[in-house]
């Protein structure tokens, strides 16, 4: 090593020992994001590993087919063609109405028939154990714990379902690739496939999921055999699954759902940044009359740069390596928050990869946002040590451009990283730098305003408060940034969850229904009304669907998928002709007839047909939900031709409808002139309003003994179980947030402390002249209140601007603002700033005017 | 040494320093023009606002001149970039300040060690054996603000004399000292500087202090009006 880095080297050092305070702070800056960054990309290199490792119990075997229908006799034909020699299983899934006798519970379910030793791999554990062996030996039922809880019942009590009586012999605890929320929408039952005819549940027009699974002879390629049948069984709408598609498939989806939370954790990290970015500014505005005194004994510019580069580096190492060691930590609550999601157990252990790439972050985060601040000591004059009076020459600093794109770099290439996009990447860092941008403009706005119109006219101790907000080396900027930052993300995610859940809402006017009755057969609906009638009101006249597939647009008949490369690697939602529109092309739909528009929709081109009009030479008019009519490619004058179980009915588009989805009414994609479909075989939709519970439940018993196949849904019910899924995710992500809220507090304290000396001087020189303790830390209270009250006022309108943002285009919904849940968040930040910036002095006023005199 | 003993170690040449105030140029220093031999000590007086601080941080290369040259030890500190005054510093030139300016995060030893770790020398011995020589053996591992003013201003010269300078600037050197312990400080400025061979300027307005000088040039309003060897 030569001399002179030997003494940058021992100078870094030596400085450093001088700042255990300021060590302090930079390892709290860094070390809560890199904790956050490390526990969340950890987590997720487990959770990968889990899913490997699980990988075949999770399909359960080595081959699935899914059939939204009964599986046709072509379909079954090619399944048999490979299924010579494999072990096969049967495995139907529907939702309907399970009923307890004895206690008098209903409840909507979700019914797994099994016929079959399913699942091959994995096991179903039961409580008692080994109940899901004798599932299989007699009308036998395994329930859902929490089904047990909601209806009252035990073990050993019957469970009606449909036309057929089952006993419960136990509870599931756990099935392969089952994810705890879904459990939120009804509660899961297995029963044996042999009596799935005998309820009588799967008549026309309900909806059920049938799977076929395969074990294949030992040494069979599953992979081959799904390459070879997914081109025929695609025409026959019949999906295929190997244990590979699914470990992929499953994989993404999660590291998508991780990916975004590390950026929340990367928010927390450059937060971070931006707290060393202060503190190294306050650390080399102290120093400078070191730097000048090193500077005239001959050290070179780029030598005192070094010194406190190298110190910023070693404080962050510090810090990342704090962070990490919290970060291992810390993900071991991680499958407590996130356990719902996650259809695996997660073997929870310290990933070195994520370890070391968060260390390396965390490190790189200090370097480059200390580099700005501490490339300005190259400015200092070393006659700053023969005379107080210098002044720094203000050139321009020719490194100072090329500092600020690697930063600006720095930041876009660790969001690209963190969420596998560029695209994304480039659009969070363009957010965080407008957020920046604006919070800088507010303190700068603020130092200018009161500057300009100082109320001249207000009490001593605010007048003061007020002046300290624009003096010479304020921290006005740094605690605008740091606090305004953490209560934007905060504020945002509490705007977006507040409005996703005003939406659901169920709406309480009388008027509107609770209670949803699907699947009603034609010939039900008198009886069924004339239940509904006796406890409730019907809210408006039954709703008629047919379920029909499309045929033919604008004269091509669509045709089954070509062998494309994406159907090679299993991508299900490639598109006869690509694109998106594949899915809606070949997807079910649920069609209504009516004259009128209803309240839930829109007419957004076109017009809506009057009733009375017949059709046009057999031509129908249908009115399309336009997000899909984009998907199909058509527009208002284009024919389509619908497959009305085996009929053939040809259309043509003569309006475009807009439809609120996220009302909890019968909502349609396609809408068809009364006359088109009257004959159709169709179900039917009622709407009820019971306005008292237990009359609901009443209700629900009645129609489940007396129409076992109608289905009714609690709407409360659903909205409960929405309301927990939106504040199930909305915990995972607050959960990281909260490091951004951490991250900002030391923020703020390192900003406050930076100040602390001259404080101590102002105030030791105000007691001198005679101001109370009272009235100095009121002097301080002023200040903070006015720096906490812009901050908060600032992050309130970006969350405002942001959340309207992500309500409009990405969930498309209305946006609205909870006046006084903000303005009590807006306070709360603002009372904390004040908090940390008192208790910070009240140290400062203790010690006595002369001790801090004397102390210079 | 490369320049012999009749070479001026230090030589000005129509020194000349302006300054911009509220838009009004300033003529803080004019024509200043002067020679010093090796091992001379040359004494700057004037009063205050004479431009004695402006003329020192022009000699030592802390500042450019508007006009006019330096050339320190023969080297033309105009034709210097910064970082290469910076260098030549190092080698051969050492300060004293009125305030001390110890840097407060390091012990008095590592103060002293400063200008021998910027040359790359380990210089422990050297600068126990300075500290033992201005009267600090014992501490050596206190720091600046555990020290007594008298105390810094000796680590403070220990530190000078640390890279063996050819010259040593010493800037009211006992300004902030009462009268016993400046003296005590010039002495041992004058005895490093007998023993050494160093070349002393020294800039005050102290009349004792600059009467122990055997040259003195004393500035008012920026020109030299006075330039007396005795």
């Amino acid at each position: 090593m030569s001399g002179g880095a030997r003494f940058v080297l021992r100078m870094a050092g030596r400085e450093l020992r001088a700042a255990p305070r300021r060590l302090l702070l930079f390892v709290g800056a860094v070390g809560v994001g890199v904790a956050a960054l490390v526990a969340i990309n950890s987590f997720t290199d487990n959770l990968r590993d889990s899913v490997a490792a699980e990988a075949k119990s999770l399909l359960g075997a080595d081959l699935a087919f899914t059939s939204r229908r009964a599986f046709p006799p072509r379909a079954a034909a090619t399944i048999d063609s490979v299924a010579a020699g494999a072990a096969q299983a049967e495995v139907t899934t529907f939702a309907g109405m399970a009923f307890v006798p004895r206690t008098e519970g209903t409840r909507l379910v979700q019914v797994t028939a099994v016929e079959g030793p399913y699942p091959f791999y994995g096991e179903i554990r039961t409580e008692p154990d080994g109940a899901w062996r004798r599932l299989q030996d007699d009308r036998h039922v395994l329930v859902d714990p929490s089904l047990l809880v909601a209806l009252g019942a035990r073990v050993g009590d019957t469970l009606s379902l449909g036309r057929t009586r089952f006993a419960i012999i136990g509870t599931v605890l756990n099935a392969p690739g089952d994810v705890g929320i879904r459990t939120a929408f009804g509660p899961r039952i297995f029963i044996p496939g042999r009596y799935l005819a005998e309820t009588a549940l799967l008549g026309f027009g309900a909806r059920a999921e049938h799977e076929r699974f395969l074990q294949l002879a030992p040494g069979a390629d599953a992979a081959a055999i799904a390459k070879r049948l997914r081109a025929p069984l695609r025409a026959e709408r019949v999906r295929v699954r190997t244990v590979a598609d699914d470990q992929a498939n499953l994989t993404e989806l999660l590291e998508r759902l991780t990916s975004y939370l590390g950026l929340v954790a990367l928010v927390a990290l450059l937060l971070g940044g931006l707290g060393v970015g202060s503190a190294a500014y306050a650390w080399v505005r102290q120093r400078l009359d070191t730097i000048a005194i090193l500077r005239c004994l001959g050290a070179t510019a780029p030598q005192v740069v070094a010194i406190y580069l190298l110190q910023a580096v070693g404080m962050g190492l510090a810090g990342a390596l704090a962070g990490a060691a919290a970060g291992v930590a810390l993900q071991t609550s991680l499958p407590a928050v996130l356990g719902d999601f996650l259809p695996v157990q997660v073997q929870v252990r310290p990933s070195p990869a994520a370890i070391a790439t968060g260390v390396a972050t965390g490190l790189w985060v200090a370097f480059v946002f200390a580099l700005l601040p501490i490339l300005g000591v190259r400015q200092v004059p070393p006659l700053l040590a023969l005379r107080r009076d210098v002044e720094g020459t203000r050139r321009h600093d020719p490194l100072l451009v090329p500092a600020i794109a690697l930063l600006a770099a720095s930041i876009v290439l660790l969001a690209s990283r963190q969420v596998g996009s560029w695209r994304s990447g480039l659009g969070f860092s363009a957010g965080v730098a407008v957020a920046v941008l604006l919070l800088w403009l507010a303190a700068w706005g603020l130092m200018r305003g009161v500057r300009r119109w100082f109320p001249d006219g207000w009490p001593y101790v605010w007048r003061q408060g007020l002046a300290n907000l624009f003096r010479p080396a304020n921290q006005t900027t740094a605690v605008v940034l740091a606090l305004g930052f953490g209560a934007f993300v905060l504020s945002t995610l509490f705007l977006v969850q507040h409005n996703l859940l005003r939406q659901l809402a169920v709406d309480g006017r009388a008027d509107r229904p609770n209670l949803l009755l699907l699947d009603i057969q034609a010939d039900q609906r008198a009886g069924v009304d004339s239940l509904a009638a006796t406890v409730g009101r019907i809210t408006s006249a039954p709703v008629p669907i047919v379920p029909m597939r499309v045929q033919r647009v604008k004269g091509v008949a669509v045709t089954p998928a070509p062998r494309d490369a994406l159907a090679e690697a299993g991508a299900d939602s490639a598109a006869p002709g690509g694109g998106r529109g594949g899915w809606a092309l070949r997807r079910e739909y649920r069609s209504t007839y009516r004259d009128t528009l209803v309240r839930s929709e829109k007419l957004v081109a076109g017009r809506f047909w009057d009733p009375g009009d017949g059709d046009r030479d057999g031509t129908w008019q249908v009115s399309v939900e336009q997000g899909v009519a984009q998907e199909l490619g058509v527009g208002l004058g284009d024919e389509i031709t619908w497959d009305v179980q085996g009929v053939p009915i040809r259309t043509r588009v003569t309006s475009l409808r807009e439809v609120d989805w996220a009302r909890f009414e019968p909502n349609f994609f396609v809408v068809f002139q009364p006359g088109a479909l009257q004959a159709a075989p169709q179900t039917l939709v009622s709407l009820v309003r019971v306005d008292d519970p237990a009359a609901r439940g009443r209700l629900q018993r009645a129609l489940a003994e007396r129409f076992p196949n109608v289905t009714s849904v609690d709407l409360t019910l659903v909205q409960q179980a929405v309301e927990g899924l939106v504040d199930r995710v909305a915990l995972a992500i607050r959960f990281m947030a909260l490091f951004t809220l951490v991250t900002g507090a030391v923020v703020l304290v390192g900003a406050v402390t930076t100040s602390r000396a001259q404080r101590e001087r102002e105030g030791a020189l105000l007691k001198t002249l005679g101001a109370s303790r009272r009235q100095v830390l009121r002097i301080v209270a002023a200040e903070y209140a006015s720096v906490g009250l812009l901050a908060s006022g600032a992050a309130m309108l970006l969350a405002c601007a942001a959340g309207w943002a992500i309500q409009r285009f990405v969930f498309e919904q209305p946006f609205r603002i909870p006046t006084l849940s903000l303005s009590l968040l807006a306070a709360f930040v603002a009372v904390a700033c004040v908090a940390i910036g008192v208790g910070n002095s009240l140290g400062v006023v203790r010690k006595t005017p002369l001790e801090v005199l004397r102390g210079d | 040494m490369s320049t012999n003993d009749r070479t001026p170690v230090l030589q000005c040449e129509q020194l000349t320093q302006t300054y911009r105030s509220g838009g009004r140029e300033l003529t803080v220093l004019k024509d200043i023009t002067f020679a010093l031999e090796p091992g001379g000590f040359l004494a700057i007086v004037g009063p205050s606002g004479s431009g004695k601080s402006t003329l020192l941080g022009l000699l030592a290369g802390l500042d450019r001149a508007a006009a006019g040259r330096v050339l320190l030890d023969g080297q033309d500190l105009s034709a210097l970039t910064e970082d290469e005054r910076a260098r030549l510093r190092g080698e051969k030139v050492g300060f004293v300040f009125q305030s001390f300016q110890l840097i407060p995060t390091l012990t008095a030893r590592e103060n002293v060690l400063v200008p021998l770790e910027l040359r790359g020398e380990d210089g422990g011995p050297r600068a126990d054996e300075l500290l033992a020589r201005v009267g600090l053996a014992g501490r050596t591992h206190h720091y600046p603000a555990q020290l007594s003013g008298g105390e810094q201003q000796r680590v403070a010269l220990a530190r000078a004399f640390a890279n063996r300078p050819r010259i040593l600037f010493a800037d009211e050197p006992t300004g902030n000292l009462d009268a016993r312990t400046g003296g005590t400080i010039v002495d041992l400025m004058a005895e490093l500087n007998r023993d050494a061979g160093t070349t002393l300027v020294l800039v005050t307005h102290d009349r004792e202090l600059a009467a122990r000088a055997p040259r003195m040039i004393r500035l008012s309003d920026g020109v030299i009006v006075e330039d007396v060897t005795r």
